[in-house]
């Protein structure tokens, strides 16, 4: 097995990286593939308790970087999905225990044995968020229809071009996709926030999903449920069709429309 | 038409402003993220040295590395303000004429120490 590493990256921080990987992961574990999701922001450690695996964690990242401990006693596996594994990363070692060679052994290893590698990338252009991107076949820009979000993507879509190691071996470019998190339709409508089409034509990237802002993304997180377990969700079923664009299949955009308006406030004009 | 447009102006919403200035900023930067290292060295030290005989500007100094077919155009401009060659502070304005031929040798505006 040649497992794919995907890494989910920002530059701006907030803007749902860490949800999107926990939700994509999930995603990639329910279609039958063998997954890990990586957490490489090293001293604020969160997708455990995003994934809610918070009191499952024993060994970390750099534990295994650094021999302290086997691939095998770090990695937890999900108890809602047996392709699913969550490998944690410090809380309290600094963030340049992240050596990039120790980094790129665990990487062979966990290739040898998932199909999906899924790292989440911490926020900024530091150390963390560069080595989370160095390795990558595959990333997913989080961006949210906002000015710094959408600047910041472009810049990080910048160093994935040129930093990479895919960029430094002349080897084919990372794939580069375009996931845009927090879409309000209605704000879109009243002229309050970029259009899906403003984004698309500024970063000039595929785009691989758009996941509406949705209340059942705190209830996600407030109960450490990745969001794409929830059937009802907009923003999981979202997820959902971002996975399957990305294994290749077409699917129409959902979710782009305000939620149909009542009867009378039709009639009425505007609330 | 025009009577229409001031009846009714475009809606100039404010996702239409983060759209405008998002590209304007976005190609700046990138402008200069795709430059050779040296180019801010070279912007600065150019900057000195004009700088030395003119007043002038970081903002009034631009250095690009174009490209057009097989040759690279190493391409400077400089802004002179609009009222004429300002000199600086310890030089003299020479003759005083608005536009300034730069003669070989020493800038005619300079005053001899």
């Amino acid at each position: 097995m040649a497992g794919k590493v995907i890494v989910l990256t920002s530059g701006k921080g907030g803007v749902g990286k860490t949800t999107s990987a926990a939700a994509f992961a999930a995603g990639l574990a329910l279609r039958g593939h063998r997954t890990v999701v990586i957490d490489f922001d090293v001293g604020l450690r969160n997708l455990d308790l995003i994934m809610g695996c918070e009191r499952r964690v024993v060994f970390d990242f750099i534990n295994v970087i650094n021999g302290d401990a086997k691939l095998n006693q770090a990695l937890i596996k999900d108890k809602r999905n047996d392709n699913l594994f969550i490998f944690p990363t410090s809380q309290t070692r600094d963030k340049d225990a992240l050596k990039r060679d120790g980094v790129e052994r665990v990487l062979e290893e966990l290739k040898d044995s998932f199909d999906y590698i899924v790292c989440d990338s911490p926020a900024g252009i530091e150390h963390g968020a560069l080595t989370a991107m160095y390795f990558a076949d595959s990333a997913i820009i989080v961006t949210n229809p906002e000015v710094s979000s959408v600047r910041d993507s472009d810049r990080i879509i910048g160093l994935l071009a040129s930093k990479s190691r895919r960029a430094e071996f002349n080897l084919e470019p990372v794939g580069v996709h375009l996931l845009l998190a927090r879409y309000s339709p209605e704000r879109v409508r009243k002229g309050e926030m970029l259009t899906i089409e403003d984004v698309k034509e500024i970063l000039s990237i595929p785009l691989l999903g758009v996941v509406p802002e949705s209340e059942s993304v705190l209830r996600a997180s407030n109960t450490g449920t990745p969001v794409v377990f929830d059937e009802e969700s907009p923003a999981g079923r979202a997820y959902h069709d971002a996975v399957a664009r990305f294994l290749g299949e077409q699917r129409e955009m959902r979710f782009l429309q305000p939620e149909r308006r009542s009867f009378f406030r039709a009639l009425f004009g505007r609330a | 038409m025009r009577l229409l447009n001031l009846l009714f102006p475009e809606r100039r919403t404010s996702a239409v402003i983060a759209r405008e200035r998002l590209k304007i900023v976005l190609a700046h930067e990138r402008a200069s993220r795709e430059a050779p290292d040296f180019l801010p060295v070279l912007q600065k030290e150019l900057l000195d040295v004009i700088g030395r005989y003119v007043e002038i500007r970081s903002d009034m100094i631009r250095v690009n590395l174009g490209r057009s077919g097989d040759t690279s155009l190493l391409e400077i401009n400089v802004e002179i303000d609009g009222a004429g060659v300002k000199p600086t502070k310890n030089g003299a304005a020479g003759d005083g004429r608005a536009t300034t031929r730069i003669e070989p040798g020493a800038a005619p505006w300079v005053r001899p120490s």
